[in-house]
């Protein structure tokens, strides 16, 4: 109760100076929104937290089986588990965090309508939940590894990097699909398409290499083409070469799609609460 | 002055639409429309496009300006559809106004609903965290309060159940227990007291009073009047999105009472012919103990109710004078005439009565002014229905006739009796 109180202006159309502040003060609600959202999923469920590695580990199975027994698609010197894995998982985090925070604001209008709080976390912590979840079938990878007793290269290094991009394209996705599904339903039937459409057109059961040269560079207009050719390159190691105009076409979209996506979410937001 | 929150000229749109049947906008719709704009712009370029017949404007609030001192208990009342809702959501941040602008020094916190963001599926304990966090506290925070928050919610022994097998008053009870523990400088409650049995509003008023008591600023929008009375202490009245009334709680309470008719206190009847030729009604007036004219009373104090009137001519019959008290909740209190009838010759008369202090409950009484005479038959030569009106309030002081702290005892009457208490063995 000092004269040092900070003052808040609320004004029509004023782009808060505060929002940047009031998002790290509310740090801690995105872990309790992920915490919420991570303890509340396997809730009377029997095997719980084993869900998260079934489903990827059994669509890895289905893959190999179809692309590599089946189509007879190479393999780039590694064991075929290992490609189709390795793309799945950066496949999985972006499909997950998109479906999640696609319909976060919808799930928790009633919070949105009665509360104040930046409104960023809510799909920001829902694309958390599908992090953890990606790392949780990180586990598998190790596994295959062990199994087929691959060791990855210095590559492996740089996988931080690609996590960090894949987590930039799943925001970047779910910010403009969730600000976009508050006012206009029409993206909760669109999410689900996207989600089967994108796992055919992404290299996700085989590689991107079997794309003709000459449309390489369309192909890579695909954000996710970008991101999981990194993935594959990280770590399959020297067995995977990059398509280097292509990657970086593909990363200057993801790029370009999270910068929009915060600012058109930002310049939404503040209409969420009437319209939601 | 310290003023912590300072409006000026806020206001606040919404853009009906009569067109759509579902709430939200469909992508479809927004393409047609502006496929059917565009064409009506093609073929009458001149044409204005803002009278567009199936959305309406509404203004949810119009032009509103005032401001809240530190420490100033303020509560907001009105009809349903007054704007209320609207000017805490935009107070507490959570929709942005269409013009205008606020100013607010210090932390906010905002209740307008209890238990936002409880999950059914989350233990008790579970969901204190995940509240808290909402409503804006640090970990630490909450870890701080939380033995305070339990004991305060009386759940101590389902912390570890799911909510979902809650009952209904102890889910609320903990969500409270909550938003109670929260450190604002500004506090804006919605009507959220309205829940869980009486004993539990009772903790919750105190908790609130506490709050003020504090020097902290509580901004508290409700229905219940005398909850408004005993809590706040200056009410903002808002009327179809704009201030009717700004000022003292009782001044105001009662200005919601009488939609604004002038002095409810006193009234004046002369130019209006009322009666039916053998009597007429002038005047009527509430006065203090002192003779003033006076909105309100304290709960120990006196209050007159005066009716002045004129006999044309002599009567023959004998003359009622007598007075009816309502409540605010349209109940009949009690109906009082003069005991000493007797035959009125041609003139100008004051009738007067008095309700002893210590008698009425606290609260709105409407009173309506009648004389009526019942030989050789009934007959009412005039009735008033509720033209006058006052307040009764009880000030936390002086006899004790209710215990600080608690919530309005129920009831019309709240008379001082004797009581006694004798050790009967020891």
């Amino acid at each position: 109760m000092s004269a040092a109180q900070e003052t808040l202006i609320i004004e029509a159309g004023r782009t808060e100076r505060h929002y940047w502040q009031d998002l790290w003060r509310y740090r801690e609600l995105f872990y309790f929104l992920a915490w919420r959202d991570i303890l509340v999923r396997y809730k009377q469920t029997v095997i719980g937290l084993a869900w998260s590695l079934l489903r990827p580990f059994l669509t890895m199975l289905v893959f190999t089986l179809v692309f590599s027994k089946l189509a007879k698609l190479p393999s780039e010197n590694v064991p075929y588990p290992i490609l189709v894995f390795a793309a799945l998982l950066p496949w999985q985090f972006f499909a997950n965090a998109f479906t999640e925070a696609g319909n976060s604001l919808i799930s928790n209008a009633n919070m949105i309508s009665k509360v104040y709080f930046p409104r960023l976390i809510v799909p920001a912590s829902a694309v958390i939940v599908s992090f953890v979840d990606f790392l949780i079938s990180g586990i598998i990878l190790v596994g295959l590894m062990v199994w087929y007793g691959f060791l990855p290269d210095w590559h492996i290094l740089l996988l931080p990097v690609f996590i960090l991009i894949a987590f930039a394209a799943a925001m970047g996705a779910g910010l403009w699909i969730a600000a976009l599904n508050v006012k206009y339903r029409d993206f909760r039937y669109i999410i689900p398409f996207v989600v089967q459409f994108g796992l055919y057109v992404s290299p996700v059961g085989f590689s991107s290499n079997i794309v003709p040269d000459e449309w390489r560079l369309l192909y890579s207009i695909n954000p996710m083409v970008g991101v999981i050719d990194g993935f594959r390159w990280s770590i399959m190691g020297g067995n995977a070469h990059l398509y280097w105009p292509g990657f970086v076409l593909s990363i200057g979209l993801v790029v370009v799609m999270l910068i929009t996506g915060v600012i058109y979410f930002r310049k939404t937001e503040k209409t969420f609460a009437d319209v939601i | 002055m310290s003023s912590v929150i300072t409006v000026e000229s806020l206001s606040k749109k919404y853009v009906l639409s009569h067109q759509s049947q579902e709430r939200y906008t469909s992508l479809r719709d927004v393409m047609a429309n502006s496929v059917k704009k565009f064409a009506r712009k093609l073929q009458h370029p001149a044409a204005t496009l803002g009278n567009d017949p199936t959305h309406e404007e509404f203004w949810a609030l119009k032009d509103i300006n005032f401001e809240i001192q530190q420490g100033d208990r303020v509560g907001i009342i009105g009809r349903n559809g007054a704007g209320k809702s609207t000017l805490l959501k935009i107070l507490s941040r959570i929709t942005e106004p269409t013009s205008g602008k606020i100013q607010i020094r210090g932390r906010v916190s905002s209740l307008l609903e209890v238990g936002t963001g409880f999950h059914p599926e989350l233990t008790g304990r579970e969901n204190i965290f995940l509240n808290g966090a909402i409503l804006g506290m640090s970990k630490v925070e909450i870890a701080r309060k939380f033995d305070e928050i339990v004991a305060f919610a009386e759940v101590e022994k389902f912390l570890d159940t799911p909510v979902k097998r809650y009952s209904s008053g102890m889910y609320v009870r903990l969500a409270f227990a909550v938003a109670a523990n929260l450190e604002p400088e500004i506090l804006i409650v919605d009507e959220v007291l309205a829940v869980g049995d009486q004993q539990f509003q009772k903790k919750c008023l105190g908790k609130m009073e506490e709050v003020g008591k504090q020097g902290r600023t509580v901004i508290f929008v409700s229905h219940s009047m005398p909850t408004v009375t005993s809590l706040c202490d200056k009410a903002i009245l808002l009327d179809a999105g704009k201030i009717v009334k700004i000022g003292p709680t009782s001044e105001v309470v009662m200005h919601y009472y009488t939609s604004g008719q002038a002095s409810p206190a006193s009234a004046d009847f002369s130019a209006k012919h009322v009666g039916d030729g053998k009597v007429r009604l002038l005047k009527g007036e509430i006065k203090n103990s002192r003779g003033e004219i006076a909105l309100e009373a304290k709960i120990d104090e006196p209050i007159m109710v005066e009716m002045t009137f004129e006999v044309i001519e002599d009567s023959a019959v004998v003359l009622v004078p007598n007075f009816h008290f309502y409540t605010a909740n349209g109940e009949c209190a009690f109906i009082s005439h003069d005991t000493k009838m007797q035959h009125l010759s041609a003139g100008k008369y004051v009738s007067n009565c008095t309700i002893p202090g210590n008698f009425l409950n606290e609260g709105s009484y409407f009173i309506g002014l009648a004389m009526s005479s019942f030989s050789p038959a009934t007959a009412v030569h005039f009735y008033e229905k509720s033209c006058l009106s006052f307040n009764v309030i009880d000030p936390h002081e002086g006899i004790i006739t209710r215990p600080s702290h608690s919530t309005p005892i129920p009831g019309v009457v709240r008379p001082y009796l004797a009581w006694k208490l004798e050790a009967v063995s020891q």
